[in-house]
């Protein structure tokens, strides 16, 4: 391109199409929260419109109400954060007759994290999501390393994978997103497990487990011992794993993993991810996923992408595996 | 409705060591907060430290639009903030939580502090006193220079006592132990108290036996600050049962006798 047409193109204001498919539940941009980081969108009302976010992840839900772990459950570490929430939960029923109609009037696109201490329960839980208006997708969380059953175990063991996958999508008719472990050897081996069973989307990564010890009492600060480690800290783990993910495995990626701006959302493009979620940045600046979508739509501006799909997997060598799993339908 | 501010910092000294007075221009804020709520500050514009710090409010002024922070420092955060020049701009986000309540019933009331804690009492002795409740301070420190906000009690007209760990002023021991001697004066149907956790354990059992009630201010590490991370939850007896409320949007201001407390002889 010459300077001529540089200057003509720089003058023509684009408006970019910030839409994604990501394995059939469409995104009105890749902006989206991570399960946990978020409650379940009320907490953050006062400082935005809900719905202007690509997607809410609400916070992981299991078919009984669960009180957590005891206390200290959070530990701050180098530009990172532990945690040991325990999956404290109302309850499936309680999400479906409080937190889901106020979602619904909200128009916001939800996508409903669930775990499971089994395969039934899991299965179950995809049943009584089901048939409820105002759920976009649901999110298995295989890979929570805060709880005694399920959870970690279920998300490093890819034939359990491929059968809780394949368990759950028999239930429900929705977009089933498998959430996985960083916790493994060879992430794309469970990727592969999850496509197996029949998933139609991944989200990655999950925290990476860790610990922190009191000094003066000579024990674990947290009481669960461990915790999982989220923040900037991990960010180039988890733009690793999703690149190596992207790189084998045709299926669309939520990408995450201590994205705090712009720039850390745009890698997570590059590498092959067609969303992005926002996690613990959200409690550092509550304003964080209004200033990274203006900040993609000015950067996609400023460099004439008309879509975003010319970012995701811009950085693979090969591209994305097989056919365009990101393409709009 | 809680907002972020990019917030002027236009005092910032300290008063005794390790101990400082922060004031900001942040007019949204100052608006709205209510004593008890608290401001969550980001100590500096990096990502480590990561977390933004809980400061509950030590003086408001509406008119400047200012709000006025009292801390001790404690740690890498605290330290970090202590260093802020005047003129900087703070990010600070708030109000935040569940104010202090007051019950139309009540004519007078202690306001029990133990160490920094006695910060969120000197705003709230303000508005108690506007509204004509009639308020007495029990404050207790490890030492008379680390009692604070005594110019801020005397120019309210407040009446206030002190307990020192060394005994270099008021009574030699714990503020629970002033409390436990006022109790025979029967001049007070309402407590609010705010300090370390064994503190208000205590508290919370002399004002159950005594039969007074009352309204507590709890300390936790918290992240978001919202009630979304789940963070900060803490121990709670609800219809029996041993469950969890979350210290920032449950409270941090919880009813004398409905926290599980530690070092506290739990009801």
């Amino acid at each position: 391109m010459n300077t001529t047409d540089r200057k003509a193109r720089k003058k023509s204001r684009i408006t970019p199409d910030l839409r994604v498919n990501l394995g059939g539940i469409i995104l009105n941009n890749p902006i989206t929260v991570a399960s946990g980081t978020f409650g379940y969108g009320m907490e953050y009302e006062p400082f935005m419109d809900i719905a202007s976010l690509g997607a809410v992840i609400v916070k992981g839900t299991t078919l009984e109400p669960r009180a957590g772990n005891p206390p200290p459950r959070i530990c701050e570490t180098p530009s990172g954060m532990l945690n040991a929430i325990g999956l404290e939960n109302p309850g499936v029923k309680a999400f479906i007759n409080q937190h889901l109609p106020v979602l619904r009037s909200r128009k916001t696109t939800v996508i409903v994290n669930i775990a499971g201490n089994t395969v039934e329960e899991y299965a179950e839980l995809a049943r009584t999501l089901d048939g409820q208006s105002g759920i976009a997708g649901l999110e298995l969380n295989i890979s929570c390393p805060n709880v005694k059953q399920g959870g970690l175990q279920f998300g490093t063991d890819p034939v359990m994978v491929q059968e809780l996958v394949a368990a759950v999508k028999s239930q429900t008719s929705l977009p089933v997103m498998a959430k996985l472990s960083p916790n493994v050897t060879d992430i794309v081996a469970i990727a592969r497990a999850a496509e197996r069973g029949g998933a139609d989307c991944l989200s990655l990564i999950n925290t990476l487990l860790g610990m922190a010890i009191d000094i003066e009492n000579r024990k674990p600060f947290l009481a669960n011992t461990f915790g999982g480690l989220s923040g900037p800290a991990i960010k180039p783990v988890a733009l690793r794993m999703v690149y190596q993910v992207a790189s084998e495995v045709p299926l669309p990626i939520m990408g995450m993993g201590g994205i705090t701006d712009t720039r850390d959302v745009i890698e997570f493009l590059m590498a092959g991810a067609t969303a992005v979620s926002i996690g613990t940045a959200n409690f550092v600046n509550p304003l964080v996923t209004q200033e990274v979508l203006a900040g993609l739509r000015d950067y996609m501006e400023q460099n004439q992408i008309t879509s975003v799909q010319e970012l995701i997997g811009a950085a693979l060598p090969q591209g994305l595996p097989k056919k365009g799993s990101a393409e709009l339908t | 409705m809680p907002s972020v501010e990019k917030a002027l910092v236009i005092r910032h000294r300290e008063i005794v060591p390790y101990y400082y007075e922060l004031e900001f221009i942040a007019p949204s804020i100052a608006q709205e907060v209510l004593p008890g709520q608290f401001v969550n500050i980001r100590v500096s514009n990096s990502l480590d430290p990561l977390l933004r710090r809980p400061f509950s409010i030590y003086n408001v002024d509406k008119k400047l639009g200012s709000i006025t922070v009292f801390y001790k420092v404690v740690g890498r955060g605290t330290e970090l903030l202590s260093l802020m020049p005047i003129q900087k701009r703070l990010d600070v986000m708030g109000p935040l939580g569940r104010p202090f309540s007051i019950p139309g019933n009540i004519n007078r009331a202690y306001l029990i502090g133990g160490g920094v804690g006695i910060a969120p009492l000197v705003y709230l002795a303000r508005v108690l006193t506007d509204s004509d409740i009639k308020v007495k301070v029990l404050m207790g420190a490890s030492t008379a220079g680390f009692i604070c906000g005594r110019d801020m009690f005397d120019q309210l007209g407040v009446n206030y006592l002190i307990s020192t760990d060394d005994g270099s002023e008021g009574l030699k021991g714990k503020v629970t132990d002033l409390f436990e001697q006022q109790l025979f004066l029967q001049d007070c149907d309402y407590i609010y108290a705010c300090g370390p956790e064994p503190m208000l354990a205590k508290i919370t059992r002399l004002a159950l036996d005594n039969g007074i009630d009352g309204e507590i201010s709890l300390e936790g590490r918290m992240a978001c600050g919202v009630g979304a991370c789940l963070g900060c939850s803490h121990p709670v007896l609800k219809d029996g049962n041993r469950s969890y409320a979350k210290i920032c949007s449950d409270g941090p201001v919880f009813r004398i006798g409905e926290m599980l407390l530690h070092n506290g002889d739990v009801r």
